[in-house]
């Protein structure tokens, strides 16, 4: 290998393992290393619906710049298991190096039982044409042939090294340290200074001295053992970088952040993949640190209530928004179709709730891990009748963090629910980023009556749903004398009590839904869609997406712009209200207009058809369960621009 | 000033059925808040769907009107979320133990300090009289086909195996007695359930204003009708756990409550069936976890500063997730 094709700070790192075997800690102290040492990294994390056992691997990319995606080749799969060897080593690009057990080289493939036989067939079909025996062994003569390096680590030699050097006779209380050695293996081979790793390692076990010992000393083992099998530098290296302190984050806690920032006090939650990790981060920094503000503890709070079911979580979020106070409920596609009547009430009263939904694939329980972008016609359409609803879509970790603050301003200046709708992808994933700004989003409350103004009782008696002009009205809560008000999922009157008559529902009905065009009006037009300009003057293609496809679509377009084609890209934020003006203009003069999504029919182009009436002809979509990678857009992009005729859909089928 | 049965009038009109076992809720309910020490302003009112939960629009207090079912998730967010108001829930049977009846048994399982009144009559009055969850397995009211085939729920008994920690009935037309029920249900500490029996005087032509009286039965010597309804009050009966208690006298006492909860027929019990204190409320509970829960709950904590710049310090929050690039001497 010569020096030129070293790759420095461009890489993509595997590991995977029987899920609960500490796969995500792994590949959380090998992107904290890196993140130490100033490096960016893009982690993509896959596992199934179980609690032990079955396969679950995490992809960390990592760049000397900013990315946002994964790719499709592994250049270092880091493996303690065969199962992970078995499933991934195809992945592991040229050039690229695998670390492994070498006790399993004899397994064979046949024999693990958490294999899919549809896997275990094309794996043995694929090694068997190539005159190799279906083992590990197999697997590996395999790579090897392809230019692959491997590196053989000893893990249970250096576990027993370990043990003996802390004292330790029972090695079963060393095995978990077999994914931090995996990662320290990598390390060795990719040439980054340890001291990072054991840095990661002491914040991951801050508070357990004897782990982060027994983590370190087996690190330097196996850093040495792989390093030592180095005859040459191996093609992928990582260099420390200056860099600005940046955090390094999942979207549920991005989302988490942004509601506390944003003033959210109470959240309900029912126990669901992959929401329920938000709550569990919210309850876990119940209490936090305030300035300024009316509170004398300078403690800021928040109440995280487990309730039976969605319907109990988003009928107390209700209530709890009722008094005042910001309230959400998190959930996913099951738990939204069972709060869709609670969805409607508050609608109907007007109340300023928040959902925030992660998509997941359906219908039913679906893939309860897998990522889908599916659920966006049916949370426009929630609930039986029609009323008013603000539903945005966060394309990244930024825009998870603010939107999470966006959605309440929304929700009360225009008093309806408002729901922020993320996916799997954004939720599980985990990014570096520059630390988001908390008051770049000010704090807006609408019409909220401040304070309890005595006095309004003797005059004129307080109208919770008083006619106005932009349909919004004065909004007081429980507790505020002389604001009296009733609420009803009845149609009501001004003051909130059942009214059947025929001319107050019709008034009623537009005071709220004219709600919608005020909102439409006053929400800026930066908050609504995103517009990346091509270089050049006139695009060669137009791409159309929303939610998380927006990091590969980014990475992609950088790559696409490098072969000389012109892309742009419209990243549709709000849904509703439509910004149909806004999208009409930027997609009237495509050339070549493409939709991406991650979802069989392609709903926003739906959505797009019949607010705009523009039919977006070509579509990239992907439903397997899996995000897409900056490559495959790069190719399918490609693809379409080939033949646009002969490429109306195409289906993008990446992923393990 | 103190407050007059007549401040809590409002102008809507009531299309309550003539004669039905609403009225005397109301009327006790409006009873026991002018004779109880609460401020008006922070009473608010709670309801499900059905005829009984009209009763809000009736009443001069904030008025919620909610989803079928779906009372008590709204009114203990309301609560939990500001501490300070005076909440009661309203629903009819089916409401709260057919529909509801999951959020039923977990307000139990929390015990927040607030107060639910069922108004029991056996039916579903606004959708004409199909069978609810407390009419007995056989029973053929007015306009059911086919006597019931269900067999009913025990609200009492069902309310203790859920935990709540005071269990009461009372009937809707002994307005007295449901007035004294209400005022102690509220005064408790934790979740209190009363179970108001109402007849149905349009579909439930069996549990009548005239059977619960005992019409059908007169006393040979006084020639007078014998009501079915008992006060337990007086009669020895006592349902109170007290923190002194040992473990044994707990258990007996709940078995007491079971056992007289299956009296019915000709023989209903009225009163104060359990009352636990003993038990912390939910708020207590929180206030372990959120030192400054009940000075600064939810609905009264200042969001942001004038400017409109949130009060949350974000850097001290995500402390754990923030990597300093480190130098290494290389």
């Amino acid at each position: 290998m010569s020096r030129a094709s070293v790759k420095v700070n461009d890489l993509s790192w595997m590991t995977g393992g029987p899920q609960g075997s500490g796969v995500d800690s792994s590949a959380n102290i090998f992107a904290g290393a890196c993140v130490l040492g100033g490096l960016w990294t893009f982690g993509l994390r896959e596992y199934y619906s179980s609690i032990k056992g079955p396969h679950s691997y995490f992809e960390v990319r990592v760049n000397g710049d900013k990315i946002r995606s994964h790719v499709n080749n592994v250049d270092v799969l880091a493996t303690f298991d065969a199962e992970t060897l078995i499933r991934h080593a195809e992945e592991v690009a040229l050039g690229g190096g695998i670390l492994y057990d070498p006790t399993f080289a004899n397994v064979e493939i046949d024999k693990i039982d958490s294999i899919e036989t549809p896997v275990v067939l094309r794996i043995k079909s694929r090694l068997t044409k190539q005159g190799l025996p279906g083992t590990v062994s197999g697997i590996l003569e395999e790579a090897k042939r392809r230019g692959v390096n491997l590196f053989s680590i000893p893990y249970n030699d250096i576990i027993a090294k370990t043990a003996a050097q802390i004292g330790e006779h029972q090695l079963s209380k060393l095995s978990r340290i077999v994914n931090v050695l995996s990662v320290s293996a990598s390390f060795g081979i990719l040439g980054f200074d340890e001291n990072y790793l054991n840095r990661s390692i002491e914040r991951a076990f801050a508070s357990k001295k004897k782990v982060v010992d027994m983590n370190e000393i087996g690190a330097k083992l196996a850093y040495d053992a792989a390093k030592s099998q180095l005859k040459q530098p191996f093609p992928f290296q990582l260099h420390p970088i200056q860099n600005q302190p940046r955090l390094l984050l999942m979207g549920v806690e991005a989302v988490a952040l942004g509601k506390l920032v944003g003033g959210c006090r109470v959240q309900t939650y029912y126990p669901i993949t992959p929401a329920a990790d938000e709550s569990e981060f919210l309850e876990s920094h119940g209490n936090f640190d305030i300035s300024g503000g009316n509170n004398p503890s300078q403690k800021g709070s928040i109440l995280v209530t487990q309730t039976e079911d969605e319907i109990a979580a988003i009928t107390m979020a209700t209530g709890a928004a009722l008094t005042g106070a910001r309230a959400a409920t998190s959930t996913s596609g099951p738990g939204f179709s069972l709060m869709v009547e609670g969805l409607g009430w508050a609608g109907m009263n007007e109340v300023p709730l928040v959902i925030t939904h992660y998509q997941r694939g359906g219908p039913a329980t679906g893939q309860p891990t897998r990522h889908e972008q599916g659920d966006l016609k049916f949370v426009l359409s929630a609930a039986h009748g029609e009323f008013p609803r603000i539903v945005l879509c966060s394309g990244d970790m930024e825009e998870s963090f603010y939107d999470a603050i966006r959605i309440f301003n929304y929700a009360e200046r225009f008093q309806m629910p408002g729901i922020h709708l993320i996916d799997k992808g954004l939720a599980n994933n985990s990014m570096t980023i520059s630390p988001p700004k908390g008051d770049l989003v000010p704090i807006q409350r609408g019409k909220l009556i401040q304070g309890d103004h005595q006095g309004n009782g003797d005059e004129e008696p307080y109208r919770r749903f008083a006619f106005t002009e932009d349909g919004v009205s004065p909004r007081a809560v429980l507790g505020m004398p002389s604001y009296r008000f009733w609420n009803t999922g009845d149609e009501h009157d001004e003051m909130g009590h059942i009214e059947e008559d025929p001319d107050n529902r019709v008034k009623m009905m537009t005071k709220r839904m004219t709600k919608l065009d005020t909102a439409a009006r006053e929400i800026s037009e930066e908050e609504k869609v995103n517009f990346f300009r091509s270089s050049k003057k006139q695009a060669d293609v137009t791409i159309v997406s929303w939610g998380s496809t927006k990091g590969p679509i980014l990475d992609a377009m950088k790559l696409l712009e490098r072969d000389g084609i012109g892309v742009e890209f419209l990243q549709i934020r709000l849904v509703s209200p439509f910004p149909t003006e806004t999208v009409k203009q930027k997609l009237a003069g495509a050339k070549l207009l493409v939709d991406i999504e991650q979802n069989y029919s392609g709903q926003m182009a739906a959505v797009i058809a019949e607010k705009t009436m523009i039919d977006v002809k070509n579509k990239i979509v992907k439903f397997n369960g899996r995000p897409m990678s900056q490559d495959e857009i790069y190719q399918s992009v490609k693809q379409v621009l080939s033949n646009p005729a002969q490429n109306k859909r195409v289906v993008l089928t990446l992923g393990a | 000033m103190a407050l007059k049965l007549t401040d809590l009038k409002t102008d809507v009109h009531n299309d309550w059925c003539p004669g039905c076992g609403d009225f005397g809720i109301e009327a006790s309910l409006k009873m026991a808040l002018t004779e109880m020490p609460v401020d008006i302003n922070k009473v608010a009112l709670f309801s499900g769907i059905g005829c009984s939960s009209k009763l809000v629009h009736f009443t001069n207090a904030f008025g919620i009107h909610t989803l079928h079912g779906r009372v008590l998730g709204y009114a203990q967010g309301a609560k939990l979320a500001n501490p300070d108001l005076e909440v009661i829930a309203v629903g009819g049977d089916g409401d709260g133990l057919g529909i509801g009846v999951g959020h039923f048994v977990h307000a139990g399982r929390r015990n927040i300090d607030m107060a639910y009144i069922i108004h029991d009559n056996g039916v579903y009055g606004l959708t004409k009289g199909q069978a609810s969850p407390t009419l007995h397995l056989g029973m053929q009211t007015k306009s059911l086909p086919e006597p019931n085939i269900n067999s009913n729920i025990n609200p009492i008994m069902l309310a203790l195996a859920s935990g709540f920690t005071f269990i009461a009935r009372s009937y809707a037309y002994n307005t007295r007695h449901l007035k004294e029920m209400i005022k102690k249900a509220v005064a408790h500490k934790g979740f209190a359930l009363i179970d108001a029996l109402q007849p149905c005087p349009t579909y439930n032509d069996i549990n009548t204003k005239e059977w619960y009286g005992g019409e059908d039965r007169v006393d040979p010597a006084t020639k007078r009708p014998m009501p079915r309804t008992y006060d337990l009050e007086g009669t020895g009966y006592n349902g109170t756990i007290t923190a002194d208690m040992s473990q044994d006298e707990v258990d007996k006492n709940l078995v007491q409550v079971i056992e007289k909860s299956r009296e019915w027929g000709d023989k209903i019990p009225i009163g104060i069936f359990y009352q636990n204190e003993t038990v912390p409320i939910y708020e207590e509970r929180i206030s372990e976890r959120i030192p400054s829960y009940m000075r600064e709950p939810p609905a009264r904590q200042q969001l942001a500063k004038n400017d409109g710049k949130s009060v949350v310090n974000l850097a001290n929050l995500s402390k754990e997730l923030l990597f300093e690039s480190l130098v290494l001497a290389q």
